[in-house]
């Protein structure tokens, strides 16, 4: 069903299975003091959460685009993202291969 | 019995917080989409609604993964926001009605919707962004709320059709409900957008018009879509237009429009408003 429209993952019951470490650790991120913990310890934290070796990959990459292959669900890599300080603009960006201006822009062209 | 008086559907985009918190509301990226709401603030204070049945999407602040249910109804004398992680400020609580919540819940069961109850649920920005946008002024909320909640999450997702049915099941409800309140239903998310994959920033501006559209003149329209066709046309997050067909149906009386605003971009999103009346047939 995913494979059907480009560019996009569908967060279906495959993507879940896969992705529950990640997702699971993403949502502890809604505690201040766990947003902390990870950035005290990033590696210890991954580990504690069991994240397999592509998930783990993916974060330490920073990577959007390796995260929802590892079965990251957007509205919880959103939590992740934001203890960088980025936004949805910034993940964006990132997935399109876009500088944020010109990713921006495009937005703002979809409306005309 | 209780009486609908209307629907407001609206965009629930977390940098709206943002915009809250710093009283940006008048700044050339923001003035188009805030200024989409003073009709509507002052149909509500001609209208004073007691309770507003809110039909939202969690992302992540109350559900997590280990318990996604497909439906879920508030059943809690409170309903506090929380920290989603991301740092737009917590907004205070917000009242309940345990007596339409229990009704609810009693007449949809009957209904043959298999709800979760919740007497606790925290809810998000979906939620809350929504009512600040209504009835700004630091929460003091002037209204007793139900939050209804829709998984847009994890596929599968509830078709348009079922929601279609649940609205409509919701109607009922409210308007066999034994009390004098005048009740709104109010459905946040949407429209056209994509956060997630290459296709990032997805924007459907013909789709969404034709959708806003149809809820006035042909309101089963968007029903003969699959979820899957849904979000190639909408975005993966567009899905949330799911919660404009649950309000829609909710209004079961004769249904006009009385005020729209739909603007392109607020961050990622074509955010749109809409203000339909419900007055009573016969």
């Amino acid at each position: 069903m995913s494979a059907s429209i480009p560019g996009t993952t569908l967060f279906d019951g495959a993507q879940a299975r896969k992705g529950y470490a990640l997702n699971r650790m993403c949502f502890s991120f809604n505690d201040a003091a766990n947003r902390e913990a990870f950035l005290r310890d990033e590696e210890g934290y991954c580990a504690r959460y069991q994240l397999t070796p592509a998930q783990r990959e993916a974060v330490k990459a920073r990577n959007v685009l390796q995260m929802i292959e590892a079965g990251g669900n957007v509205y919880y890599l959103a939590k992740l993202a934001g203890i960088f300080g980025l936004d949805v603009q910034d993940l964006g960006a990132q997935q399109t291969g876009m500088t944020k201006d010109a990713f921006k822009a495009r937005l703002v062209a979809a409306g005309r | 019995m209780a009486k609908i008086v209307g629907g407001i559907m609206s965009s629930h985009v977390p940098a709206i917080g943002r915009a809250i918190a710093r009283n940006l509301q008048g700044d050339p990226y923001w003035k188009p989409w805030f200024d989409g709401f003073p009709p509507v603030r002052d149909w509500l204070a001609e209208v004073k609604p007691d309770v507003a049945v809110v039909v939202y999407n969690d992302h992540g602040l109350n559900f997590f993964l280990d318990k996604m249910p497909t439906f879920a109804v508030g059943a809690a004398p409170e309903y506090r926001n929380a920290d989603e992680g991301w740092g737009i400020p917590v907004v205070p609580p917000f009242k309940g009605d345990l007596d339409l919540s229990w009704h609810l819940i009693e007449s949809l069961v009957r209904d043959e919707f298999d709800i979760t109850t919740c007497q606790e649920m925290l809810v998000d920005h979906a939620f809350t962004l929504p009512m600040a946008l209504l009835w700004p002024g630091q929460g003091a909320w002037p209204v007793r709320t139900v939050p209804v909640c829709v998984n847009t999450v994890q596929f599968p997702l509830p078709t348009a059709g079922r929601c279609w049915k649940l609205g409509e099941a919701i109607g009922r409800a409210v308007e066999s409900w034994d009390s004098d309140a005048r009740v709104v239903v109010v459905g946040t998310g949407g429209l056209s957008h994509q956060l997630d994959g290459e296709r990032a920033g997805h924007i459907n501006k013909e789709f969404d018009l034709r959708f806003m559209d149809s809820l006035v003149r042909e309101p089963q329209w968007a029903t003969r879509y699959t979820v899957a066709e849904l979000v190639e046309k909408a975005g993966t997050q567009g899905i949330e237009l799911l919660m404009w067909l649950v309000t829609r149906a909710a209004l079961t009386g004769r249904v006009s429009r009385l005020h729209s605003n739909y603007h392109i971009p607020i961050s990622n999103t074509a955010a749109g408003l809409l203000l339909l009346d419900n007055q009573p047939i016969g």
